[in-house]
């Protein structure tokens, strides 16, 4: 078995901060790991090291089998790097950015003019081309992001948090773009702190928290250690609130709880929960303001896990991201 | 796409070779020069400001300050040059620290290039546009009615700008390496860079200044450099100034340097 990415004993520390406390993990060539895990669990540091930015204070890592620190310079030539943020030139259009690196990787004037039209085209960001890039919406910024990663056409691609911030039909685009390029052989680790997009993309699944892997395992896997929906109801009369509980309980099994905010969740084993739900509901007169079906949040996969939910924010490693949320919620008036 | 070509050849260390480092610089000096065309505000900083502070101080100052406009104009110019370039200065701190803050930075240094290119290409970029804005406000101080001692003072003038805008990058570097954002830098600019342009000889004669604040004038190397500029463009004895402007650039450049490049190397 051949190992686009292997790390062993990553140790980070940022004055007291200490990002990285044991990360061991691999990607098998032309796979997608996902590393998972909240802000500040210490994904952005791994990548840092894997794309040669940052050295570890202890441990080793090979990409393409090379050494990433001893070897930096021949990592750098086989990797590409899409940041957290949108690492393009405002200034230059969208061609100028994709010329700029074809350049500094040494094509030809004419070479790399064909590469950035080459991939404005497969990016579908031809017609913004000619335009500075900071006049992008998110989405395409993104896009043209990743395609300043593939100008060298790397073997393995880092994707730190892709999709942060993306609207869903933006994120759609650029996971097909991704399970493009696996398909071509690309190797892609991708930090996400979304078990949905972990689940999309990735072949193996390591969950990070506090510095260290909690877990790993395929989504599936993954998904079955964590349990799968949850169903919410919110009594509309709040006196009601046990006798809803109730009668969830009643056709759920046990499992069904009333939450502190006056809600009654229930973990969803079986696909016909909640219709058999709604049906008793309306039998027995009881409504609910809102009924909403969630799926397992990574809140819930770290409850799992760990014990405890993901904490906000601590560290300075992957600053500024936005918390967001992967609930379907549907607000019913049942 | 093939996308398992194999990869240029490098060395495993990543040194590159000295003609393939000065090609990235050029590439990277390439693109902070081509943002001009797409950022009217940076045309702005390089023509528009230039222009305004000359016209400013020469029109609005100038017949209060030497009884004739044209008067101020043959002995302000020098200042007014040096106060601008100063200025222009912070660009390679303001432009560094973005290139950080946006993860432009960390692109670059993803890519198997030289590892002093990003820097470099940075500072011989602001160099030519300090160049531009130098060689515009000489321009127009002529059409203005300014007049040279002599074509030598001229290029001497612009040559001891340039070379003082260097040293003074490096403290710039420095600068755009440490500070938490943009803005901040900007901050540094007004705090610092107005009150040293202002306490030295570019506007006024040292001569009609408080005498606590002559003492600080004299010693401030913006008016060796000011007064070393002022002999080439205007007449008078350049050696001593001149010699003393390089002896400041010299120490800026020893200092400022080596602490610019470790920071820039804690970065990378």
């Amino acid at each position: 078995m051949t190992y686009a990415i292997q790390a062993e004993g990553l140790v980070k520390s940022f004055k007291e901060t200490r990002a990285l406390a044991g990360v061991d993990l691999a990607a098998e060539a032309g796979t997608v790991l996902g590393v998972l895990g909240p802000n500040g669990a210490g994904k952005t540091t791994v990548v840092r090291i894997l794309a040669t930015l940052l050295r570890p204070d202890a441990g080793r890592a090979l990409v393409g089998g090379l050494d990433v620190v001893r070897q930096a310079g021949a990592v750098r030539a086989r990797i590409g790097l899409t940041g957290q943020y949108a690492a393009v030139d405002e200034m230059l259009t969208g061609t100028e950015n994709l010329l700029m690196i074809g350049r500094l990787l040494g094509l030809s004037r004419p070479d790399a003019r064909a590469r950035a039209a080459e991939l404005l085209r497969n990016f579908d960001l031809t017609e913004a081309g000619r335009r500075a890039a900071g006049t992008f919406s998110g989405g395409m910024r993104r896009r043209l992001d990743l395609a300043a990663s593939l100008v060298g056409r790397p073997e393995v691609l880092f994707l730190d948090e892709p999709t942060t911030g993306l609207d869903p039909h933006s994120r759609n685009e650029l996971w097909d773009i991704v399970r493009g390029l696996v398909s071509e052989g690309v190797t892609v680790l991708l930090t996400t702190q979304y078990l949905e997009e972990a689940d999309q993309l990735a072949d193996d699944i390591v969950v990070v928290d506090h510095g260290r892997v909690i877990a790993q395992g395929t989504p599936e896997g993954l998904k079955a250690q964590v349990g799968g929906q949850v169903l919410e109801l919110r009594p509309a009369r709040a006196e009601e609130l046990d006798a809803v509980h109730r009668l969830v309980a009643e056709v759920s099994g046990p499992g069904a709880e009333r939450t502190a905010n006056g809600l009654v969740s229930v973990p969803v084993r079986d696909v016909a929960l909640m219709p058999a739900v709604v049906r008793r509901l309306e039998e027995a007169g009881l409504a609910v303001s809102e009924l909403s079906l969630r799926g397992s949040s990574l809140d819930e996969v770290f409850l799992t896990l760990t014990g405890h939910r993901a904490e906000p924010e601590r560290s300075a490693p992957d600053p500024g991201q936005s918390a967001q949320h992967t609930d379907q919620t549907v607000k019913a008036g049942v | 796409m093939a996308t398992l070509t194999a990869p240029p050849a490098l060395p495993a260390t990543g040194r590159v070779g000295l003609a393939t480092g000065m090609r990235h610089t050029a590439t990277l000096a390439w693109r902070n020069l081509v943002q001009i065309k797409h950022n009217p505000m940076e045309l702005m900083d390089l023509s528009i400001q230039p222009i305004m502070f000359l016209l400013l101080f020469t029109y609005v100052f100038g017949g209060q300050m030497s009884g004739s406009t044209h008067a101020y104009l043959q002995y302000a110019l020098a200042g007014i040059v040096v106060q601008n370039g100063l200025f222009a200065t912070m660009n390679t701190a303001v432009g560094l620290n973005t290139d950080i803050q946006k993860g432009v930075f960390d692109r670059l240094r993803s890519l198997p290039i030289a590892r002093s290119a990003p820097l470099a290409g940075r500072v011989v970029a602001d160099l030519g546009k300090q160049l531009w804005s130098l060689v515009l406000m000489l321009a127009l101080g002529m059409i203005l009615g300014f007049h040279p001692h002599s074509a030598l003072g001229v290029l001497g003038a612009m040559a001891l700008m340039v070379v003082f805008a260097l040293a003074m990058s490096w403290l710039m570097v420095l600068v755009g390496m440490v500070a938490a954002n943009p803005e901040k830098v900007q901050m540094l600019g007004f705090v610092v860079m107005f009150p040293l342009t202002f306490s030295s000889s570019a506007f006024v004669s040292v001569s009609s200044m408080p005498g606590w604040l002559q003492a600080w004038v004299k010693v401030n190397p913006v008016t060796s450099l000011v007064d070393a500029m002022r002999a080439l463009l205007d007449g008078g004895a350049t050696e001593g100034p001149v010699i003393h402007t390089l002896l400041w650039a010299a120490v800026f450049a020893l200092v400022f340097f080596p602490l610019a490049l470790r920071a820039y190397q804690r970065r990378s």
